[in-house]
C-alpha cells in the first residue's frame, strides 16, 4: 500500500438508540426505521433538516431502498448510502459515515438499521436471500443459516477441538449480561445444563446456539467532535476500522473470517493492543463465529479460542467482557439491526451510558461485524476500535 | 446401513392423502444448465474455456479471469465429505415432512466445494461418489453416495426421493402386445414391483407371449385401447388410483414418407396411437397420479414415454411416423410442465429402430425388447428423466446437439433403406 490511511480524528459517533425489540411485528421496516429516527431526534434534539446524511440497512425494505425511504420519511439529505451487508452493516455504516463527515460531504449522518418480523417473514427472506444460496444451498434441506453454520461448526470443532461446553460458556455468559439489559427478549437465566440438554436443531447446533428472529431498530449519529461538544452529547472516538469481503476463497470450509487479513491494520491504526480493549462486541449469530472473531481479531492465536474461552470469564466484570448487552443470542436478531446491536452497545459502553451492566474504566473497546452467508460462508467482515472521549 | 423398506400397507381410506409439497425450485438461468444435465443423470460443472477454472455455484462470468465463456463439462464424481449435519428443522414444508435430513459439505476431486444431500451410509471424512439428479421440484441437486454398493442402498430415504424405483410400486404398461411391453413386465417384477397392470387393446385378439404373461404372479390384465377415449377413461376409473408408474409402450410405426403414400389413413393411425394415445392417457391418468405424488412409499412417481429418436429430427424413410413422434415429444414437454409441482418425473426414453416387423429390412443395430426394458427400469431406478437407448440414438443425440441444421440435411440425403 502506498497511500497511508487517514485517521478519523475529529469525527465521532453519538446518540446510540434502540427501539425496543418484539418477537413479531405486523409493522414494516419503514415503520421501524422511522421509529429509530424519532429516537435519534428525541435523544439529540435534531430535526430532519439538521441531518444531511443518511445511511440505511434493512433486509425488508423491498421494493424500496434508502431512496424510497427519503420520500416516505420526509428526508432531504445531500449524502445517502444503503448498506446491504447484514451483520457487517453497523461498522461499515460507521466508517462510511465518518469519511463523509470528515470530508465535509455531510455534516451529520444518521445511521439507522431496522427490520420488522412478520409471522413467516424469516422463511420468505431465506427463499430469495442470494442467488448462490437460492441455486446451491437452500435446495438442500432449507435449514437456512442453521444448516450452513452447523456445517462450519462441525468442521471447526473437529479442527480445533472446540467442545459444545465451550460454546455453552459463551451463551451462558451472554445471558447473564442480558438479564441486566432492559431490551433483551430473553429474560430467564440460562444454565450450562440447560444449554447442553437443549434440543438439536442441526447437529452440532442446538437450540441455544441460535438467535431468535425478531423486530427492532438501532441507530446512532456520526458528526464532528466540535458539533458533539457544542451539543453536549457524549461521544466515542473512532480509532480505526477495517472491512473485507469474500476473503480466503481458497479455504474449503470457513474456519476464519476476513478480519484475519486486516487485523494488523486494525491495531496499528488504532495505536493500541488487543490487551488494552475493555470489551469486545462480536457478531454472534452463532457462538462459533464469536470464537473465530476472538482469533481473527488477534485476542488469541488461530485455533486457541476454545482455550481462550476456558481461561476467561466473559460477563461484564469478568476477565474478558464480551457482548455486554447479551448479544443477539439473548437480545434477539432484528434482521439487519443485528448488525448494529454490537455497535450501539459499544457506543453506550465507551460513553458510560450502558443500559445494563457498565464496564469499568471503559476507554477502549472493539466492535466486530460479520454478514451474509451467500452460499457456504459469510462474506462480509468488519471491525472498529472505539475510544472514549 | 439403510433401513430396508417394508411393503407399504393398504391405505386407510379415512385419512387424507398427503398433498405434494416441493423442495425449493427457484434457480438462476445458469443453474438451470446444471438441472438440464442432472435430468440426464450427468454430473457436470462449468469450466472456463479461457483459464480452465471450475465454477460452483453456476456463474455468468468466470471468477478467476472474468471471461464469459463458461462451458459445462462432465466431471469425476469423486469427492470427500468435509463436514456434515443432520437438520432437525426446516423452513420448507417438503423437508419438514421428511425430517431429520442429512446434508454435507463436499470437496469434489475437481476442486469445487459443494453442498449435497447425504446417503445414510456416508459420513464426515468419507470418500464418496457424487451424483446429480433432479429433485421433486424438477431442479438439479447433488447427492453423496457410498463408493460401493451397501445393503438396501436404494431404500435410503433421501435416495428414494430422487429416484422412481419400481420396488413396491404398481406399474401400468399400456400395451403388452409388444416385445418391449412383455420384457418390461418381467423386468419390473424382477425389480420388486408390487404389481404390473397389463394393458391390452382388443383382448379377444390373440398375441404371441400372452400365455407366458398369464402365468406371471402380481399381474393383472386391463382392457386398454389408447385410440379410444372411452377405453382410456374406463381403465383410469378402474385402476388409475393404483398406478404409481405409467409406462406407455403403445406405438404405431409404418415405413414411408409423405409422398410415398396416398391419402392420410396411415398418418392418422400413427397420430391416433402415438400422439392422441398419449394425449388421452395424460388427460385421464395424469391428474390422478398428480394427486397421489406424496402418498407414502408407494406414491405415484413417474410417467415414462418411449419415443423414436426421430422425434428430434425427421427421418424421411419413416417420415410420417417421425412427425407423429415429434408431436408426441412436444406433448410430453407440455406434460412435464403439468406434472411440475407434484414431483412426478416425466421420463422420456429415446430409442433407435426396434427389432420388430416394421423395422425388419433395416440393418443392425436394432433394439431388442430386453435392451429397451433394461434401459427403462434403469432410468426409473436412477431417477433419470431423459435417456437415450442404443448406439443409434446416442450417435443421433450427439449429432443433433452438435448441429441440428446439419443433421436435418444429412437425414434428407439418407432416405433409403439399404
Amino acid at each position: 500500500m502506498t497511500v497511508k490511511r487517514m485517521s478519523y480524528e475529529g469525527v465521532v459517533a453519538v446518540a446510540p438508540v434502540t427501539v425496543p425489540y418484539i418477537r413479531y411485528s405486523h409493522q414494516t421496516a419503514h415503520w421501524w426505521l422511522g421509529k429509530a429516527l424519532k429516537a435519534l431526534s428525541d435523544a439529540t434534539g435534531l430535526r430532519s433538516a439538521d441531518i444531511d446524511g443518511y445511511c440505511v440497512s434493512s433486509f425488508d425494505l423491498f421494493p424500496d431502498t434508502a431512496v424510497g425511504l427519503t420520500q416516505h420519511l420526509g428526508l432531504s439529505p445531500r449524502w445517502l448510502d444503503h448498506i446491504p451487508m447484514g451483520g457487517a452493516s453497523g461498522v461499515v455504516g460507521l466508517r462510511r459515515a465518518a469519511r463523509a463527515v470528515q470530508s465535509g460531504d455531510a455534516e451529520v449522518v444518521g445511521c439507522i438499521s431496522a427490520d420488522s418480523n412478520h409471522v413467516d417473514a424469516f422463511r420468505n427472506m431465506l427463499t430469495a436471500f442470494s442467488r448462490f444460496s437460492q441455486d446451491a444451498s437452500f435446495p438442500y434441506g432449507s435449514g437456512g443459516p442453521n444448516g450452513n453454520f452447523a456445517l462450519l461448526t462441525d468442521a471447526y470443532m473437529k479442527t480445533y477441538g472446540a467442545k459444545r461446553e465451550d460454546f455453552g460458556k459463551i451463551c451462558v455468559a451472554q445471558r447473564e449480561n442480558a438479564l441486566k439489559f432492559p431490551h433483551a427478549l430473553m429474560k430467564k437465566p440460562l444454565t450450562l445444563d440447560q444449554y447442553m440438554s437443549a434440543r438439536p436443531i442441526a447437529e452440532p447446533i442446538h437450540l441455544f446456539d441460535c438467535v431468535m428472529p425478531c423486530a427492532g431498530a438501532e441507530g446512532f449519529l456520526v458528526m464532528s467532535e466540535e458539533n458533539a461538544k457544542a451539543m453536549n452529547l457524549p461521544y466515542a472516538n473512532i480509532l480505526s476500522t477495517i472491512e473485507r469481503h469474500n476473503a480466503f476463497t481458497e479455504d474449503p470450509i470457513q474456519l476464519r473470517g476476513g478480519w484475519a487479513v486486516d487485523k494488523d491494520d486494525l491495531w496499528s491504526m488504532a495505536g493500541v493492543q488487543p490487551s488494552q480493549a475493555k470489551f469486545l462486541q462480536t457478531y454472534d449469530d452463532y457462538p462459533v463465529i464469536s470464537m473465530m472473531q476472538f482469533e481473527d481479531l488477534g485476542f488469541c492465536e488461530k485455533g486457541e479460542a476454545p482455550d481462550f474461552v476456558r481461561d476467561n470469564t466473559l460477563e461484564v466484570g469478568g476477565s474478558f467482557p464480551h457482548n455486554t448487552s447479551g448479544g443477539q443470542l439473548s437480545v434477539g436478531q432484528a434482521g439487519a439491526a443485528g448488525g448494529y446491536l454490537g455497535l450501539t452497545e459499544g457506543l453506550r459502553q465507551i460513553t458510560g451510558q450502558a443500559l445494563g451492566a457498565q464496564v469499568e474504566n471503559c476507554d477502549v473497546g472493539v466492535v466486530a461485524g460479520f454478514g451474509m452467508i451467500n452460499f457456504d460462508r459469510g462474506l462480509c467482515s468488519a471491525a472498529a476500535v472505539l475510544g472514549s472521549a | 446401513m439403510a433401513k430396508p423398506l417394508s411393503p407399504p400397507k393398504a391405505k386407510n381410506p379415512l385419512l387424507r392423502t398427503r398433498v405434494p409439497a416441493n423442495p425449493p425450485g427457484l434457480r438462476s438461468r445458469a443453474a438451470t444448465g446444471f438441472s438440464a444435465r442432472a435430468a440426464e443423470g450427468i454430473l457436470a460443472l462449468q469450466y472456463c474455456s479461457a483459464c480452465n477454472a471450475v465454477s460452483y455455484p453456476a456463474r455468468d462470468i468466470c471468477a478467476n479471469c472474468w471471461s464469459d465463456d463458461l462451458e459445462w463439462r462432465e466431471i469425476d464424481s469423486a469427492g470427500e465429505i468435509l463436514a456434515s449435519t443432520t437438520l432437525q428443522s426446516s423452513t420448507n414444508v417438503y423437508f419438514r415432512e421428511r425430517m431429520p435430513w442429512r446434508i454435507g459439505t463436499i470437496k469434489l476431486a475437481v476442486g469445487a466445494i459443494v453442498l449435497a444431500h447425504l446417503h445414510v451410509d456416508v459420513n464426515t471424512g468419507d470418500t464418496v461418489r457424487v451424483i446429480a439428479r433432479t429433485d421433486k421440484s424438477g431442479q438439479g441437486v447433488l447427492m453423496a453416495l457410498p463408493t460401493k454398493e451397501t445393503p438396501n442402498m436404494a431404500d435410503d430415504k433421501a435416495m428414494r426421493e430422487l429416484t422412481c424405483d419400481p420396488k413396491y410400486r404398481r406399474v401400468l404398461v399400456t400395451d403388452v402386445r409388444t416385445e418391449t411391453g412383455q420384457a418390461l413386465t418381467k423386468a419390473l417384477l424382477a425389480a420388486g414391483a408390487k404389481k404390473v397392470f397389463l394393458g391390452v387393446a382388443d383382448d379377444w385378439k390373440p398375441f404371441p407371449g400372452k400365455a407366458e404373461l398369464e402365468s406371471l404372479e402380481n399381474t393383472e390384465f386391463v382392457p386398454l385401447n389408447v385410440t379410444l377415449d372411452g377405453s382410456v377413461l374406463e381403465a383410469s376409473k378402474s385402476i388409475g388410483a393404483k398406478v404409481d408408474i405409467l409406462i406407455n409402450t403403445a406405438q404405431y410405426v409404418r415405413p414411408g414418407s409423405v409422398m410415398s403414400r396416398n391419402g392420410t389413413v396411415t398418418a392418422k393411425d400413427e397420430m391416433e396411437v402415438n400422439y392422441f394415445g398419449l394425449h388421452r392417457l395424460l388427460q385421464h391418468f395424469g391428474p390422478i397420479m398428480r394427486s397421489r405424488a406424496a402418498d407414502g412409499d408407494n406414491s405415484a412417481v413417474a410417467w415414462v414415454n418411449m419415443f423414436s429418436i426421430y422425434a428430434l429430427s425427421n427421418w424421411p424413410a419413416y417420415g410420417t411416423a417421425s412427425a407423429s413422434q415429434a408431436a408426441a415429444y412436444s406433448l410430453a414437454q407440455n406434460a412435464r410442465a403439468d406434472f411440475m409441482g407434484s414431483g412426478i418425473k416425466l421420463i422420456n426414453v429415446l430409442h433407435g429402430p426396434l427389432d420388430d416387423e416394421w423395422h425388419q429390412p433395416l440393418s443392425p443395430p436394432k433394439l431388442t425388447g430386453n435392451k429397451m426394458s433394461g434401459s427403462i427400469v434403469a432410468a426409473l431406478q436412477q431417477g433419470i428423466e431423459l435417456t437415450f437407448v442404443g448406439d443409434i440414438a446416442n450417435d443421433f443425440k450427439d449429432r443433433w446437439r452438435e448441429d441440428p441444421g446439419v443433421l436435418e440435411r444429412e437425414l434428407a440425403h439418407n432416405t433409403h433403406i439399404d
